[in-house]
């Protein structure tokens, strides 16, 4: 009997069994590795590496301006992204929040971009931004601003607000679906209500609409943030970082300092800095949310 | 008495106009905003059906003669067409793995009883909840090497599918907890073991849930280039979105055949999108405004 009962609850482990292999070999293991060899010298080929203890991490912050022009750049994108896109994102789905015909098409049109993979999006817009063949360059000479023609990814004034088109083009539909999601949620009575208490538009959009949208406006500006500061595809698609660094994101810099310089130690360092910044963004946003739901 | 009939009248119309002409404009905004959606993508299309001479001075849209030869030219001789049945290939054995491993983890923590359930529940799920793929790529790449799966067709799943059980595994749980629990109590009076009951009896009850995921992670995989760039280097493994960066990569871009790549790339994950748009906008949603 007991025999039996231990084979029993045995058994149930074997359901977790594969799920489990999967984590501890494929999430837990890196995540773990990472700090470790974030204070070694490793070069990613020699059997040998040499601890370093926290020299990586002393040179990242003193004498790596490049990181952080790349975390600078990452965070211009961001704030594009958060006012810009979401703006945007924004104005659509109030738009599209009263029954007005077609809406799904609508719908269905801005979500396209979204499901595209960030490289296809970024070698047709790298053409679109051309400087000899592109169809910006074209459309700007044929309405008469000829004058403001240029190779706008390889121009060091235009590429990172270039990139950030692209990336706000791939995006918006995202923020609109959810905050089109958000806005439907709220009961009608509310607005008929306030209307008969004969408040205008305004008046409705700020003390009713704005309010109870709250927590989604919090959800898409986190998701924003994670999504856009770990941008990558995109970047590598058109400008692969350049002109010189105006392009360069924590991504492209971590993964050529492990592929192109062989800095095994040196990256992980950068990607664990990089990832305590991501988490400590995640953080805010569980607290953030927690705290609203208790208001 | 007739003034006040005629000024209200006048009233009348012209909040009716009012309104006529603010759909009208909020419809004149939206198209603009869809024509800026498509009109990238069928530029794209338009030129994959020019040649390489003419690719560049003809902007037509709807191109008088259309080279249709192009695309079976990205097929076989740019190699799109191996690049699409690798893709096709990972999106399938990745979904499949993902569904299998995921629904069994799910039925565990729903269903069976075992020391650690909750514990071991949340700290797989923490995985979808903190950002640390990003961190993680260069110890993935160092364990992937070790053993020896870089430059290996499941080198490139394996990751995959662990990339997709946190949210399997969580969509799925929920799933089950809202089942009824009679259904399998029958099936185990009649004698089934655990492992009949997940597989005949909760896997085709939690079709939906099992759809949605499935949907999620074609579009991830399909979509995926990082681990792609990291992993594979062979030409005969490469999926398509490594296929395009190798072919645009080659020292005179072929842009048409570039171009019919991208739509060979796009042209499935469209029409999955077009045929299962109101299921896809529904998970994303779902998630979001609950969360």
């Amino acid at each position: 009997m007991h025999l039996q009962k231990l084979r029993n609850f045995a058994g149930n482990y074997v359901f977790i069994a594969p799920a489990l292999l999967f984590f501890f070999t494929f999430s837990l293991y890196p995540f773990i590795k990472v700090f470790q060899l974030s204070v070694t010298d490793w070069d990613g080929i020699s059997p040998m590496m040499g601890i370093v203890w926290l020299a990586n991490f002393k040179d990242l912050f003193m004498d790596n301006p490049v990181f952080w022009l790349s975390m600078k750049n990452a965070f211009v994108v961001t704030l594009l992204a958060l006012t810009v896109q979401n703006s945007m994102a924004l104005f659509l789905a109030l738009l599209c929040d009263r029954d007005i015909r077609g809406g799904n098409v609508y719908r269905v049109i801005f979500y396209l971009p979204p499901v595209l993979s960030g490289i296809v999006v970024g070698l047709i817009w790298n053409w679109i931004y051309d400087g000899n063949y592109g169809l910006l360059n074209h459309f700007l000479s044929f309405i008469g601003l000829g004058d403001l023609t240029r190779a706008w990814l390889s121009d060091s004034r235009t590429a990172l607000v270039g990139v950030s088109m692209i990336h706000m083009w791939k995006g918006f539909g995202w923020g609109f679906i959810i905050l089109l999601a958000g806005l439907q949620s709220i009961p009608r009575e509310l607005y008929e209500a306030a209307r008969v208490d004969g408040a205008n538009s305004w008046v409705v959009f700020k003390n009713i609409t704005v309010p109870l949208m709250i927590p989604v406006f919090i959800l898409v500006s986190i998701l924003t943030i994670l999504g856009t500061m770990q941008i990558y595809d995109i970047i590598i698609a058109t400008t692969g970082g350049g002109p010189g660094y105006h392009t360069e994101v924590p991504m492209t810099r971590i993964l050529t300092t492990m592929l192109n310089t062989s800095q095994f130690g040196y990256a992980s360092a950068m990607g664990v800095v990089f990832g305590v910044i991501l988490l400590v963004v995640s953080l805010v946003q569980i607290r953030a949310s927690k705290m609203m739901r208790q208001v | 008495m007739e003034q006040a009939v005629f000024s209200n009248e006048l009233e009348v119309s012209y909040e009716k106009i009012k309104r006529v002409s603010s759909s009208v404009a909020t419809h004149l905004f939206l198209i603009l905003v869809s024509l800026g959606c498509l009109f990238p993508l069928w530029w794209a299309f338009a030129s994959s059906l020019k040649t390489q001479e003419t690719v560049f001075s003809d902007l037509s849209l709807f191109p008088k003669a259309p080279h249709w030869e192009n695309y079976l030219n990205a097929w076989t001789n740019a190699d799109f067409g191996l690049y699409f049945l690798n893709s096709l290939f990972y999106t399938s054995v990745v979904v499949v793995g993902v569904i299998l491993v995921a629904s069994m983890a799910a039925f565990a923590f729903s269903r069976l009883h075992f020391w650690g359930r909750n514990v071991i529940f949340l700290i797989l799920i923490s995985t979808m909840m903190i950002p640390i793929q990003t961190a993680s790529v260069i110890p993935l790449f160092v364990l992937l090497n070790k053993l020896h799966l870089i430059n290996t067709r499941l080198g490139y799943i394996l990751p995959q599918i662990n990339g997709g059980l946190a949210l399997g595994i969580f969509l799925l749980k929920t799933f089950f907890d809202d089942l009824p629990k009679e259904l399998e109590d029958s099936a185990r009076i009649d004698g089934c073991g655990r492992f009949r009951v997940w597989w005949h009896i909760a896997l085709p009850l939690a079709r939906p849930a099992i759809a949605v995921l499935a949907i999620f992670n074609i579009l991830a995989v399909w979509n995926e280039y990082l681990l792609a760039m990291l992993v594979l280097s062979s030409k005969e493994l490469m999926p398509l979105q490594r296929g395009l960066m190798v072919f645009q990569g080659a020292h005179i871009t072929q842009y048409p055949l570039l171009m019919a790549g991208i739509v060979i790339t796009v042209l499935p994950v469209v029409l999955l999108y077009l045929l299962l748009q109101k299921h896809i906008i529904k998970g994303i949603t779902a998630g979001a405004v609950k969360g």
